[in-house]
């Protein structure tokens, strides 16, 4: 089983699907036979990809970005800017919109286009008022009762001089806080690179999703590599070792629920990705709608507070 | 309340020059543009009721407190005089136009400022005005919008006019704590007291482009530091960069905006569900 043969079923499958509206011919059960034989090929091609095929995968340009989700998931998206203290961090974009005629608030790391544009977003990595104008946003949110979406995608906080000078710690220590006291429904997607703390700044939800080609850890496989093993060009063993997958995650239980990618990665359909996010994200805001608005704090702290792996030693 | 027809003024249509491209052409231009450019889309000042034309609802605008007006409390040098001639030369009986209106449909209360009179700067009655407008909002829950094109306090009434700046500010925190929206759209100039107070505290801050904003001016701040400033120091560019803004939004596209700004506020999303 492999692409090749993935794609000459689905170009068949809609070769069928036109005749048989062309001459209004039933050609359900052969429909619906191709298309399972179809997604399973897709599990097959998906299951079999390698950590590192992954890894590599995140972080290929045409990646879809927090605001390319943006514009295919909401509508009237009016664009936020600015901590109100310093500056105005391009590498974080933060705004209102509408979805399903539900006001939210919306807010991701943005990493560029294009070299240039990455340069100017320094490749999704925030500087201390990045993580600010997040929480003066989504404490604005969090007063009008508008649920908040996060997209997280950045290989971590900027590591600068001028960063730490303006309190880069302080700053992400406030959004894990902050977050937690927020009575409206907070939901956070995985969509490329969890990077450690940068991407936890925006990652404390009610629910935590990863689509199926992310990872999501304390480190880069690179920064550990480097750390452990004094060699970078070990990130691929780092990779595996330090299970950082949606899978392992799921696993772990530190998430809710992976979301599907399309064969080969989120940017080869970026309209069918907008989809599986949007079914995701309208069932999570059905069911924590309907909560009130102390249990939704409540539960978003439960959530946190169970997880870590320990033993008690009884003393003889 | 009183409603009041709103009219254009008509005046002698000449040529205009722009001061920012040179450019030279009828005034009419001008005025179709809403005092914006045509060529260089510099944002020139406008008139109270010329902004409550341009953005709110037709014929939604009613005024409040629209007799209002200034007193001179430390019998200061002068100052009764141009209170005098800026009402005749405006029309006005103050710096700033109070009221409630529609935009895009939805209700608001809403206050501009007006340059011409007195710079637009705050006194008494300007922060009283404000002040109402703002109780005016707690009491309906509407979403306050206020514009603001203003030199500062007005150094006439003295402490009286600092003191304004606590008043707006002390009345917003009760809106804060109530959690009614309030925007709040800087336009060329809004500096000093108005910038230090009132201002600066909308839940979304939006500015014109080019406007100028800022605490102390700029020639105060060279002969401080002994340095020259750059040229976009204290626009709303510079601003924006500093994390100070939301947004800068064309005069021609403010109002559409603020329609969508109030259309998503006004959503409640649990009965959207
Ligand atoms: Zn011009």
């Amino acid at each position: 089983m492999n692409l090749q043969e993935l794609i000459k079923l689905e170009n068949h499958i809609a070769e069928l699907k036109e005749m048989s509206t062309n001459h209004h011919l039933d050609l359900t059960e052969v429909l619906n036979n191709l298309e399972q034989k179809a997604n399973e090929i897709r599990n097959h091609l998906n299951e079999n990809m390698k950590v590192w095929d992954k890894i590599k995968l995140c972080r290929i340009q045409q990646r879809p970005t927090t605001l390319d989700y943006i514009h295919h998931i909401f509508e009237d998206f009016i664009e936020l800017h600015g901590d109100r203290l310093y500056g105005d961090d391009p590498a974080l974009v933060s705004g209102i919109a509408i979805f399903d005629g539900m006001p939210i608030t919306v807010l991701g790391n943005q990493k560029g286009k294009n070299t240039k544009d990455n340069i100017y977003r320094r490749f999704g990595m925030s500087q201390p008022e990045g993580y600010r104008k997040a929480l003066r946003i989504m404490q604005q949110a969090n007063k009008f009762n508008r649920p908040i979406v996060t997209f997280i995608n950045t290989p971590g906080a900027f590591p600068g001089r001028e960063a730490e000078e303006r309190g880069q710690s302080v700053a992400i220590a406030s959004n894990l806080r902050e977050m937690a006291s927020f009575e409206v429904p907070i939901i956070c997607i995985v969509i490329g690179e969890g990077g450690s703390g940068g991407a936890l700044a925006l990652g404390i939800g009610n629910r935590i999703f990863m689509l199926e080609n992310t990872f999501y850890s304390v480190i880069s496989p690179e920064g550990a590599a480097a750390l452990l093993w004094k060699d970078a060009t070990q990130a691929k063993r780092a990779a595996e070792a330090l299970k950082i997958t949606a899978k392992d995650l799921m696993k772990l239980g530190v998430i809710d629920e992976v979301i599907k990618e399309p064969v080969g990665g989120a940017h080869n359909d970026l309209l069918l990705q907008s989809q599986y996010i949007k079914q995701t994200l309208r069932k999570a805001l059905q069911e924590l709608g309907h909560l009130d608005k102390g249990i939704i704090r409540q539960q978003r702290y439960d959530k946190f507070r169970k997880i870590g792996e320990y033993m008690d030693e009884i003393l003889g | 309340m009183n409603i009041y027809p709103l009219k254009r003024e008509k005046k002698d249509l000449n040529s205009f020059t722009c001061k920012s491209c040179g450019e030279t052409y009828d005034e009419f231009l001008m005025k179709k543009e809403w005092n914006v450019c045509p060529k260089c889309q510099y944002h020139y000042p406008v008139t109270a009721y010329d902004r409550i034309l341009m953005i709110t609802d037709s014929g939604s605008f009613s005024e409040f407190d629209k007799c209002l007006t200034s007193v001179d409390p430390l019998n200061f040098p002068e100052y009764k005089d141009k209170l005098i001639s800026d009402k005749k030369n405006t029309s006005l009986n103050d710096g700033v136009i109070t009221g409630e209106a529609f935009i895009g449909g939805y209700p608001v209360v809403i206050g501009v400022m007006d340059s011409r009179f007195r710079m637009g700067s705050m006194g008494s009655a300007v922060g009283e005005k404000i002040t109402r407008s703002i109780e005016e909002s707690l009491k309906t829950r509407k979403p306050l919008i206020l514009f603001s094109a203003s030199g500062g306090a007005r150094m006439q009434e003295g402490i009286l006019s600092l003191m304004q700046m606590a008043k707006t500010s002390a009345a917003l925190e009760q809106l804060n704590h109530e959690k009614i929206l309030f925007v709040s759209v800087l336009t060329n100039p809004t500096m000093g007291g108005v910038s230090a107070s009132f201002a600066s505290l909308g839940d979304i801050n939006i500015a014109e482009p080019q406007a100028l904003i800022g605490f102390a001016g700029k020639r105060i701040i060279e002969q401080t530091i002994r340095e020259e400033l750059p040229e976009n120091f204290q626009t709303s560019e510079f601003l924006l960069e500093h994390g100070q803004l939301d947004m800068v939004v064309k005069r021609s596209e403010l109002k559409q905006a603020l329609s969508i700004i109030l259309k998503i506020h006004h959503l409640n999303f649990r009965e959207c569900l």
